[in-house]
């Protein structure tokens, strides 16, 4: 007599259920386990695009469910696409989701290099510069806005110190030139300790051994970072990239706490358009719309970048 | 050059994802791009196509 678990839990199958599970193939009860997660995965994800898509060639307006809906064919794509607040937009969000990649990758990258050295406290450092990752965008919102603050903020004394400017002379969150560059800043401060932790993980992940048969070469410092460091952390940071470039393109909670897309629409980034198109003028089959150009954006972005990041792999 | 025809002709995947890829690109260049508008209201049916493109494509033979 066995007493394995599998041979328990047979024995304590009632006798008719076990005849019919003795009944069905391997890939039948496999189906079985998999169902409700292909079922959850169509209600939750598929559905609500197909749907949207469908609602996207249409007048529908979800505060108006009993006026009768209009096919109106590609219109919706047209207005969005011909429109050129929607387009100012699409800047807003590029200027934004350019500059914050950019900043975070060279100044987590940086960090990453720095806490990675064996020094007294490593392990506090590394606490407190990830203090800002684990805030809520909310609270960083308003932080911010109290720190750009032209009379009582601290960033402007900063600047103030090292320029010599008024402090008072310029507002970060009000001038339509500074704004796009206080959420840039704010995102930047939230946001980089997560491309740290990414790059800290690649570049803990390198064999000292690879360094020590470098040495023995004589290749200099220099030569080492360029052809050991950076190639083996390369898969790690275009991760980085990846997730803070879906995420950057969709910011919404931050940016409406810290400017709520002005001065004018200077910092209108498009979920902030979409969410206004959508829930404050209702014209949900125009903003299903706007939704669909975004998604097919990004998801071939991602398409493309995941296709990067494999052939980076397998080099 | 020759051998990237060759892999077009032959429907290879690597080429085709190339092509798909360029497609993508240029559509998002164009969507986010603050010089022409025309560009712009061109650059949905350029991302769209790559998209596709790069789904269909993704699945013939390397």
């Amino acid at each position: 007599m066995t007493d394995t678990p599998i041979d328990k839990a047979a024995q304590a199958t009632p006798e008719p259920l076990a005849r019919r599970i003795r009944g069905l193939s391997d890939r039948s009860i496999a189906w079985i386990f998999v169902a409700p997660t292909i079922f959850l995965l169509l209600a939750v994800n598929i559905f609500p695009l197909i749907w949207t898509i469908r609602l996207s060639f249409t007048d529908y307006r979800v505060n108006r469910p009993n006026r009768e809906v209009e096919w109106v064919g590609l219109r919706n794509y047209e207005r969005i696409l011909t429109d050129p607040d929607v387009w100012a937009t699409m800047q807003a969000t590029a200027h934004f989701l350019i500059w914050t990649i950019v900043l975070q990758v060279l100044i987590g990258f940086a960090l990453a290099y720095l806490i990675n050295k064996k020094f007294r406290g490593n392990d506090l450092w590394t606490t407190i510069i990830v203090f800002p990752m684990m805030l809520s965008p909310a609270v960083v919102g308003n932080f911010w806005t109290f720190l750009y603050q032209p009379q009582i903020g601290l960033f402007n004394y900063v600047i103030a110190f090292f320029t010599g400017a008024d402090p008072a002379s310029f507002s970060m969150i009000g001038d339509v030139h500074l704004a796009p560059w206080a959420i840039v800043i704010a995102d930047t401060w939230m946001w980089t300790p997560f491309v740290m932790l990414i790059c800290l993980a690649g570049l803990r992940s390198i064999p000292d051994s690879i360094y020590e048969a470098a040495e023995c070469d004589r290749a200099s410092k220099w030569r080492q970072f360029w052809t050991i460091t950076v190639p083996m952390v390369l898969p790690f940071l275009m991760l980085a990239v990846l997730f803070r470039g879906i995420e950057n393109f969709k910011m919404f909670d931050l940016v409406v706490q810290l400017t709520g897309g002005g001065p004018g629409n200077t910092t209108t980034l498009t979920s902030i358009d979409l969410k206004r198109e959508a829930f404050e003028k209702w014209r949900t089959g125009y903003s299903s719309a706007y939704a669909v150009i975004l998604f097919v954006t990004v998801f071939g972005l991602a398409s493309i970048y995941v296709k990067a990041l494999n052939k980076v792999k397998e080099r | 050059m020759s051998g990237f025809i060759k892999g077009l002709l032959r429907l290879r995947r690597g080429p085709w994802e190339m092509v798909a890829s360029v497609l993508i690109a240029a559509g998002v260049v164009m969507l986010m791009q603050p010089i022409w508008i025309t560009l712009y209201t061109w650059s949905f049916v350029i991302t769209l196509t790559g998209t596709v493109m790069f789904i269909i494509v993704s699945h013939f033979p390397e």
